[in-house]
């Protein structure tokens, strides 16, 4: 593995098995009486925040506290006014503070990369503007295989607001390296120019693609995009490329709904769907913390014996 | 107090070896008694390079820059004429400002300082700033820019167009539509979609370039592209002057020499707008130098403070340095072509970084071939010295180069200004 994890391309097939594999063992410490293992005891991991993501906070604080790392929280919200020169001062006080992993969520595209560039420990990207959430893609993966027992060879669809999302991106990148099918679905104005050079297939129609689907992933349309001229009405986003029961009833009988959350209900998927059995909706949010707990172990140094023996 | 020079034994142009002789501000046939000698051999002398697009940041940024610290850099460069973009604070939209710029270059000394005019008040887009009071100033104004942004009114340009014809004025377009490019962070194609960084598609500049070309010859204006850098821009270019119609056209060094691939580290360095193309359009470009589709290479010199480039991508200022480079990048550029022989080479450099760029401002004493009577602004070059960018050594107060840590060909050796020596072995004489 690399000292960092700021893209799904950084992993190669073997890193990212490893991943999902010591993920599988973290997974395992969930169900017993004390959820917690002393891997990581001394070890400091900063979660720098500068775009509010509760969800993605509490998930990465709750991974590096099971390892029994020391965790400070770090919210920098409102920083995008104040832009600049915020990102590398608290670079520079995390680094007097000898922080071992730096987990960032950014709202700018590859401020993670920067701040690599800044400090010595590792840079793990929570999330950075329209660009990647590797450790999305990475619980997603753990749940399609959880749910499938397999990724190589599945066909999987990504459907929604492609441009802008980091999610998409990191999940392209890393289906394609584990072996998976992927195809891309989206109004043309919410797929970005050059969109031809991604590992994947593209389509705008939704309905042709579900049939195949062993896994159909609806990502979120934000409100800004709603207004943004990208489609005529929200209404005619949902009938076109919404996942609503008709469309479920469309999807191979053991195929999988997922979404990255927060959903819009009624808008990108209907209720019935979210809350149905299908829907991994939950189970990612659990699995969540398994893949982190694995990603901080590696990227601080664990391997895989050694994995096994803490976990055992 | 210009003094008398001999030097001896250098190439004009890269031609055959002769000597040049420098005597009260003008080239002379004979030489002058008592000339301080200069040993040139191995040296190439060009006219002294004219840049027809350079940020001084004087007034209001002078943390970037200031026009002495952006004129010493000129010198260095090689440049003996610069001309100052109006997006200064003050904006030089009014005779005052720009007569006020005109007169800090005299006083630095370093090179002749040209302001430039802002086209529209406050650069804003609404209406001509007093363009005839800023031709008619001390500073002579005849190059006209918004640089920074477009001139995207389609009647105001051509309102533009046609009143700066009563002074033999051109109109230096920033061509780019404001509403393509929207929160634009860089080129957008592969790299931008692979990034996650908003797009500023060619097409943005191009529309314009076509627009501009069909107003310029709808009224009989004179039109000059700034900082062309798509192949598109190149093809319409092409066609509008194939039509015989009065447009010009530069382009920057990093846009002939850098792809957006550097992007991939969002190290803000390479921000830039317009931004670093694809390797298509840096072939474009280089072919439009080489059978002068475009005119001219401008530096669009753009220095910041540091704090304005050590951040996100995203919150980064957008521009390069490039006085002190530009020679050696284009050298380097040109030969990557592998289409010149030593004896183009020269000629072609000193027609698109001098001749061209000093007939299109208009700078009778710039850009003349180096013969007896003309002013004596020259530059030498060490045709096979290499050196090493380091940012911390330039004049400039910008450190934003793209080019750090890169092993340049072509030194900068002396540059004189109407005889006096302007800088001398990379330093500011
Ligand atoms: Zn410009």
């Amino acid at each position: 593995m690399n000292r960092h994890l700021l893209s799904a391309a950084d992993l190669s097939r073997d890193d990212a098995l490893l991943v999902l594999d010591t993920a599988e063992e973290m997974a395992q410490v969930a169900d017993r009486p004390i959820k917690k293992l002393p891997t990581l005891r001394g070890r400091t991991v900063v979660n720098l925040f500068f775009e509010d993501s509760t969800r993605t906070r509490t998930s990465f604080e709750l991974a590096a506290k099971r390892l029994s790392a020391d965790v400070i929280n770090f919210s920098a919200k409102g920083s995008s006014v104040s832009k600049g020169e915020s990102l590398k001062d608290t670079a520079l006080t995390l680094e007097a503070m000898g922080a071992d992993a730096v987990v960032v969520r950014h709202w700018a595209s590859g401020a993670p990369h920067r701040l690599a560039h800044w400090i010595r420990g590792s840079v793990l990207n929570a999330g950075d503007g329209t660009h990647e959430h590797p450790t999305q893609a990475l619980l997603d993966a753990f749940t399609m295989r959880q749910r499938l027992g397999r990724l190589e060879g599945l066909n999987v669809g990504i459907v929604g607001d492609v441009l802008h999302s980091r999610v998409a991106r990191s999940n392209v990148l890393l289906l394609h390296t584990l072996g998976a099918d992927v195809t891309v679905v989206a109004p043309p104005t919410l797929l970005p120019v050059g969109v031809d050079a991604w590992p994947c297939a593209v389509s705008f129609d939704l309905d042709g693609v579900l049939p195949k689907c062993d896994v159909v992933m609806m990502l979120r349309v934000q409100r800004e995009r709603m207004h943004g001229g990208f489609f005529p009405t929200t209404r005619e986003y949902s009938r076109r490329y919404g996942l609503d029961a008709r469309r479920l009833a469309m999807l191979p009988d053991d195929a999988i709904v997922m979404h990255p959350g927060p959903m819009n209900r009624g808008v990108e998927i209907a209720a019935e769907v979210a809350d149905g059995v299908r829907s991994t909706i939950v189970e990612q949010v659990a699995n969540g913390v398994s893949v982190r707990m694995a990603v901080l172990y590696l990227l601080l140094g664990g391997d895989l014996s050694a994995g096994s023996e803490d976990v055992a | 107090m210009s003094g008398s020079w001999a030097i001896r034994g250098v190439r004009p142009l890269g031609g055959e070896p002769a000597d040049l002789f420098i005597d009260n501000g003008e080239l002379v046939d004979e030489e002058p008694a008592g000339a301080e000698v200069i040993d040139a051999a191995g040296l190439i002398a060009l006219p002294g390079l004219v840049d027809l697009h350079t940020h001084l940041r004087e007034p209001g940024r002078e943390d970037a820059e200031t026009v002495e610290t952006g004129t010493a850099a000129a010198a260095l460069g090689g440049f003996t004429a610069v001309h100052a973009m109006a997006n200064t604070d003050p904006v030089a939209d009014v005779a005052g400002v720009v007569e006020q710029v005109w007169r800090l270059g005299q006083d630095a000394g370093h090179c002749d300082v040209h302001p430039v005019g802002a086209v529209t008040v406050g650069l804003r887009g609404e209406h001509l700033a007093e363009l005839g009071a800023m031709a008619d100033s001390a500073a002579r104004v005849r190059i006209f820019s918004d640089d920074g942004h477009c001139v995207h009114d389609p009647l105001l340009m051509r309102r533009a167009l046609e009143y700066v014809r009563a002074f033999d004025g051109v109109i230096a377009q920033h061509a780019q539509d404001p509403r393509l490019t929207d929160g634009a962070q860089m080129n957008e194609g592969e790299q931008s979609a692979r990034l996650g960084l908003a797009g500023w598609p060619a097409v943005a500049e191009e529309a314009v370039i076509a627009r501009d070309c069909l107003l310029a010859a709808h009224v009989g204006g004179r039109v000059h592209f700034c900082h062309v850098s798509t192949a598109g821009s190149v093809e319409l270019i092409r066609w509008a002057k194939g039509k015989g119609w009065n447009v010009t056209a530069e382009v920057t060094p990093h846009h002939l020499f850098l792809t957006d691939d550097v992007v991939s580290t969002y190290d803000p360095v390479f921000k830039v707008n317009p931004p670093l193309r694809t390797a298509e359009d840096v072939a474009a470009l280089r072919a439009a130098v080489l059978d002068g589709t475009i005119d001219a290479i401008a530096t669009d010199h753009a220095p910041h403070a540091l704090e304005d480039k050590e951040t996100e991508w995203a919150a980064a200022a957008f521009g390069m340095t490039g006085l002190e480079t530009a020679l050696p990048v284009v050298v380097a550029a040109l030969l990557e072509t592998g289409a010149l022989d030593d004896a183009q080479l020269w000629p072609l450099v000193a027609d698109r970084m001098s001749s061209r760029p000093a007939a299109i401002g208009r700078l009778s004493g710039h850009g003349q071939p180096l013969l007896p009577g003309a002013p004596a602004n020259l530059v030498l070059v060490d045709p096979a010295a290499t050196w090493t960018v380091d940012p911390a050594r330039g004049a400039s107060r910008g450190r934003n180069t793209p080019f750090a840590g890169r092993t340049l060909p072509a030194r900068i050796v002396a540059t004189f200004l109407r005889g006096r020596p302007t800088a001398l072995d990379g330093k500011v004489a």
